[in-house]
Formats: C-alpha cells, structure tokens, sequence
C-alpha cells in the first residue's frame, strides 16, 4: 500500500519496559532509586518467609473437610475440592468438556496471538474470536448440536465470566464502531441518534442496565414469554460495552489527520472504503490501549450477572466461603480469585503490548518501502 | 401537536417503569404447572444452614428444602426446583416482576415491608432472634450477666438499636464495641476486645463456624428481639399463597403426628386416624382444594420430612450449624408451631 506513506501520526511507540531493563538499569541508579530497591527488598524479606510458610510449606492441599487441614498454613484442599465448581459453574460431570472448550476457546486465541507469528495468525485469530459468540452458545447449549440440552441456569464460575466477557466484547464491537463512525457522521439524524444511545448507556451504571434489562423487561414482554436470563443480561452487558467501545473508536478516528480522508476522496474512494481501508485501521492502531482498558473493565465487570441470579467465578467462591464444611476459609478462596482475575487481565495485557509492537514494526516497515 | 405527541409518548415510556405490580404473568400456580418447574429465589449461597451450595453444585439448607416442599406439593417431585440466588436489595423487586415466583431468602416480616411491596408473607417458617455469641471460659450462661460488658455490634443496624433497648429496659451497663462488618467483631471476640458478639441467632451459629475454635465458644439461650422468617409470595395471588402456607402447615403437623420421611408412605396407606386421612389425602379432597394432588402432603413430606426432621437436618444437630430450636417446637412442646387442621 503506497497509500501509507503518508503517515498521519507518528507510529505507537513500542513499550520495552520490563524486567530486564529495569534489572538492566540499576548499575546507572541514582541514590533515591537505590534507597527504594533496598526498602522493597527488605519488605520483601519481612512478608515473603511468612507467606511462603503459610500458602506453601504449612498448607494442606488434600482434605475432606475444613477440619482435615493444618490450622497453621492455607487449606488450599478447599480450592482443590472446589475446581470443578469454579471452573464449570454446575455443569452436569459427563459434560463438562463442553464448559472447558467454551472456556479455552478464548484463551487459546489469545495464547496464539501471543506466540510465534505465521501467515494469517491475525486472520485465524480475529476469525475464532469472531465465531465464539454462535460457537461457544452451541456448544454449551448443546440441542441444536444434538447433544443433551444444558440450560443456563446451570452455567457457571470461569466459563460464565469469559463466556459473557467475549460474546460482549465480540458483539459490542462492531456495534462500538458503527456508533463512533455515527457519531462523527455528517447526517444531522444519524449523529443525534448515536450520541443520544452513547451518553445514554454510558451514563448508567452496569448493575443499573442489568436491571433493568433482567427485572423490567419482563414487564414489557407479553405475560408468560420467559426469556433466559441470560440473553437478557448479554444484550444489557453488550449495549453498555458498545457505548464505552464507540467513544474509544471516536478517540482513534479523531487522532487522524484530516489529509487521510481527503486524500482518500481524491484518490477516488468512497466513504465506506476510506473508512474501511485507511481510517479505521490507522483508528484502531492508535486505541489499542483504550480498546485493551475497556475489555479489562468488561471482564471484572461481568461479576455482575450476580443481579440477575447467576454465578460468575468470583460468586460462586463467595458461595463456597460459606460452606458448613469449610467455613472460615475466606482469605484462601479470595486470593485464588484475585491471582485468577490477574492471570487473566494479565495475558490480556500481554496479547495488546504485542499487538501494539508488532503493528509498529508493520507500520516502520511501510515507512521504509 | 408535535410536541404533544412526544410528551404522551415520553410519559406511556416513563409510566411502563411505573407500574411494576399491574402486572404479573398470569395465576403463578398454573405457570409453575406448566413450566414444571417452581422458580425459587433464595440466598446467593451465603446464608448458612438455610441456603448453600455444596461441593456437587445441590442447594442445601432449611429454605432450599423449602423449596423443595413446595414443589413437592405442586408437582408431586421435590427435585422440580429452579433455585435463582438473589441478593437481598434486588429479591422483593425480582419476586414482584415474576422472575421467581416465591423468595425463601431470610427474609424478616415487618409491618412496613408487607405493607410497602406488594408482597404477602405466607406465614413463618423460623422464629428468629437476636442473641449473643460468647466464649465458655467467660463461664456467662444468660444474657443478663452481661452487665457491664464489651459487646461487640455492626454499626448502623438494627441489632445495635435492639442491644441499646435491652440494655435500658434492664437497667444494665454496657461498654458497644462498633465495627462496620461480622468479620471484625469476630476477631475482636477472638482477641478478648468483647465479652460478647451480637447478631441474629442464625448468623451467630455461623459465624462461630469460622472461629478457628468454634467448640470454645456458645451462644446463650436468650434471645432479645423478633426476626420472623418466612416465605414471601405476590401479594394478588392468593390461591399460590395458600399452596406455600400449607406447605408450611403440612411439615408441623406431620411432626404432632409423628409422620417422618421414613414411614409418611406406610402410614398413608394403613392410617386409621380420621385426621390423618384427611392430611395425607386417603379421605376427601382436599388436594383439590389448593388445585394441587391429594397426596401433596405425603410427597413434602418424602421430599424434606417434618419440621423436625427438617430443622436438625439443616440447621440443628445433624448439620454444622448445630443451632438448638428454641421457640422453633410444636406448640404441645411450648414452642410457636402451631398449624390449623385439614378439613
């Protein structure tokens, strides 16, 4: 594409910052610098031989009840006992395997995204993402594919959490776009009508939209049509999402020159592919943060389905804690809870430096030719 | 007229919001029929003893099996449940929008609740009541040996206000120790900060569970304040509300007549007492009455057993919880059960 070679913007800088460069730096630290280091490293040496002891050499990772473990360490047998649960939600055993595809799918695109590249990564990558809302409801509904129906009720713990974060934020973008590219539209109507459903939803609370989604719709609907609860608080999560999505796009299209667009009209484009082509790919380029802040936000803030009557893997470990047979075991089921939702915002971190780093050597490589 | 136009149609959008106990879908008990299944609101797996999930994913506890009754009575099949876990701000608006259809959810019956939401309380289940949570080696054995002590409160409840009143009408001194959560006051009875811990009796039991020695510790008998808990139904559904109230009815009087789980199948079909033909359906119909099976009685009673059977299972000396039945005895025994006949 010749047509790169006018850049608008400078290239995203690639972020390097890490460990090693950290480590890397120390020999040239000015005083305060090392005065710092010295105060993490001794906090360090005061919290980490306790916590070692407690969550490793004193914990019990197999009991049959709370009274089966060793009162000193972490009882991580209650975790253990509970895998199933957190993972699967209350999904019959014999079908479970459903409730892991639906879980890894996600994750495994991800994990692709971050390995090694090879020809149409990108493509397989934004294809299986794409596919995932169809897919993974299939898969877990299961009748239309003709295995046992499992209904939503019995969904739960991480696959509810990744189920609604990707099937709302593979849905709310491309509704996101088409509302940031509304919103800038020249059409007096079209630009009223996004920017009324953006500052809409955006200025409700989540937990405010869910219930109205899940506790008023009902009202509206002829008496006796049940929908699941589910759909109802997927389109409420989505509509939220889109809103959030639109003004990050809106952010990435206003960061363009107007060169790029006239440019593109003088080259003989037409709105549509301008946008498609040029515009939204530089857009999008320049958000990459912003779009990764919105899904980290959308994934935490799926524990909201709790509103509507059902358990996402922060809430079905609050309903552990409270379990006759292990009770008191709070800090365990807590911390596991804090390094799952870490793990997993931090691959998401991980997936958006690559994608940033590897769109700014694309986008030095065009620079070049 | 133009703007006439989007006034009426600002206001029939607005009024939709307005009108939430209008309308409910249909006569709840034909619903459940034809749904086959009872849609159920209960806790969200945190209210121990009455509502929690065990290790298999099965809802366990007094109100689960609550549940489980009714749908026995309905459906002739306790396993017919759709439990939807609720948290408590948002159970009285999902019961009045017919997401469920009943709430079994410790839910306390006061004058301006059943008259506020348009919600009836089908009778009491459990006699609740604030209590104290206090260590054995204090060697207090009733509340009014608390005079002059520490006792530790959540602040801003109505236990605080409860505490402050007993203490008044008592004449007696006492030093509130005020945290914002259970948690905290829990580690303060644990470090010797408060003679004692109070809460509602139901919660204290619980709470002892988490101590990391729970046998060191006991809860006196006293109790200081009215916490009725009971199923909550739609106010305009009176025939449903009937079904729930006889459920209720039908687990105290199987335990007067001494009908448990094991021999509710035998007795039903050699019973020669009038009364109990009546209760297990052998004589009249008094299933249909309540438009449900004649044999209601018998399967709640197969599903969860009596109210004994029921309450030691859950909550008394064969759980956990380990919590004694208080004014929760028949009322031959002194207690508050008391159930009208079937005829």
């Amino acid at each position: 594409m010749t047509l790169s070679t006018i850049p608008s913007r400078l290239p995203p800088e690639a972020s390097r910052t890490g460990i090693s460069s950290g480590l890397r730096g120390m020999a040239s630290e000015s005083p305060v610098s090392l005065i710092l280091w010295l105060a993490l490293a001794l906090g360090a040496a005061w919290i980490l031989p306790g916590l070692v002891s407690w969550a490793l050499l004193d914990a019990t990772w197999v009991a049959e009840d709370r009274s089966g473990c060793d009162p000193s360490g972490a009882c991580w047998a209650f975790i253990v006992n509970r895998l199933p649960q957190f993972g699967f939600g209350f999904f019959p055993p014999q079908e479970r395997w459903r409730a892991a595809v639906a879980l890894a799918w996600p994750v495994v695109a991800l994990a692709i995204a971050l390995g090694p590249a090879f020809r149409g990564r990108s493509g397989l990558v934004a294809g299986a993402l794409a596919a995932y809302p169809v897919g993974a409801t299939l898969v877990l509904w299961g009748e239309p594919l003709g295995l046992p129906g499992v209904g939503t009720a019995q969904w739960g713990g991480m696959t509810m959490t990744v189920y609604v974060g990707t099937v709302a934020f593979v849905l709310a973008f491309p509704v996101g776009l088409v509302l940031a590219l509304g919103r800038r539209s020249s059409l007096p109507a079209l630009r009223v009508l996004s920017t009324v459903f953006i500052e809409v939803w955006r200025g409700l609370p989540l937990i405010a939209v869910l219930f109205i989604s899940v506790v008023m719709v009902p009202f509206l609907l002829p008496p006796g049509t049940e929908l699941p609860r589910l759909a109802l608080a997927l389109v409420g999560i989505t509509l939220y999402t889109s809103s959030y999505l639109a003004e990050v796009f809106r952010g990435g299209l206003q960061s363009l020159g107007k060169g790029q667009a006239e440019a593109a009209a003088a080259l003989g484009f037409t709105y549509w592919t301008a946008q498609g082509y040029i515009l939204i790919p530089q857009a999008i380029r320049a958000v990459i943060p912003g779009i990764l802040n919105t899904v980290v936000a959308l994934f935490k803030d799926t524990t909201y389905v709790l509103v509507v009557g059902l358990f996402d893997f922060l809430n079905i470990v609050n309903a552990a804690v409270a379990d006759p047979h292990w009770l008191g075991l709070a800090n365990e089921g807590y911390i596991f809870v804090g390094i799952v939702y870490w793990s997993f915002c931090f691959l998401l971190s991980r997936v958006s430096a690559r994608i940033e780093w590897d769109m700014a050597r694309g986008a030095a490589r065009e620079a070049r030719t | 007229m133009r703007l006439n136009r989007t006034k009426i149609a600002l206001l029939a959008a607005g009024s939709a919001f307005l009108l939430p106990a209008a309308a409910v879908a249909g006569p709840t008990l034909d619903a459940i029929k034809d749904r086959g299944e009872l849609n159920c609101g209960v806790s969200t797996g945190t209210s121990i003893g009455k509502s929690t999930l065990d290790d298999q994913g099965n809802w366990t506890g007094f109100e689960a099996d609550f549940c489980r009754a009714v749908a026995a009575a309905i459906l002739g099949d306790g396993t017919k449940v759709n439990f939807v876990p609720l948290e408590f701000k948002n159970a009285f608006t999902s019961l009045q929008s017919g997401s469920v259809d009943m709430l079994a959810r410790s839910a306390t019956w006061t004058l301006s609740r059943d008259t506020e939401f348009a919600l009836e309380w089908a009778g009491i289940y459990i006699y609740d009541g604030q209590g104290f949570l206090v260590s054995k080696a204090s060697g207090i054995t009733s509340a009014r040996e608390l005079a002059g002590a520490s006792i530790c409160v959540t602040s801003g409840t109505t236990t605080e206000l409860n505490l402050a009143d007993y203490f008044r009408a008592n004449g007696m001194d006492y030093t509130p120790i005020t945290v914002s959560s259970p948690d905290q006051s829990i580690a303060n009875l644990e470090s010797g900060r408060c003679d004692a811990y109070t809460n509602e009796v139901g919660g204290l039991a619980s709470y002892r569970l988490g101590l990391s020695d729970p046998d060191a510790y006991t809860i006196l008998a006293d109790v200081i304040s009215k916490e009725p808990l009971g199923p909550v139904v739609r106010e305009d559904d009176q025939q449903f509300e009937d079904v729930v109230e006889w459920t209720r009815h039908a687990l105290v009087i199987a335990e007067e007549f001494g009908v448990t789980q094991a021999n509710v199948a035998e007795m039903a079909a050699t019973t020669e007492k009038p009364e109990l033909r009546r209760f297990l359906g052998a004589e009249g119909e008094f299933g249909a009455k309540l438009s449900i099976p004649n044999d209601w009685a018998v399967k709640v009673i197969q599903t969860t057993g009596n109210y004994g059977e029921l309450w030691e299972r859950t909550l008394g000396s064969k759980s956990k919880a380990n919590i004694g039945r208080g004014v929760n005895t028949l009322w031959s025994q002194g207690g508050l059960l008391y159930a009208p006949p079937v005829r």
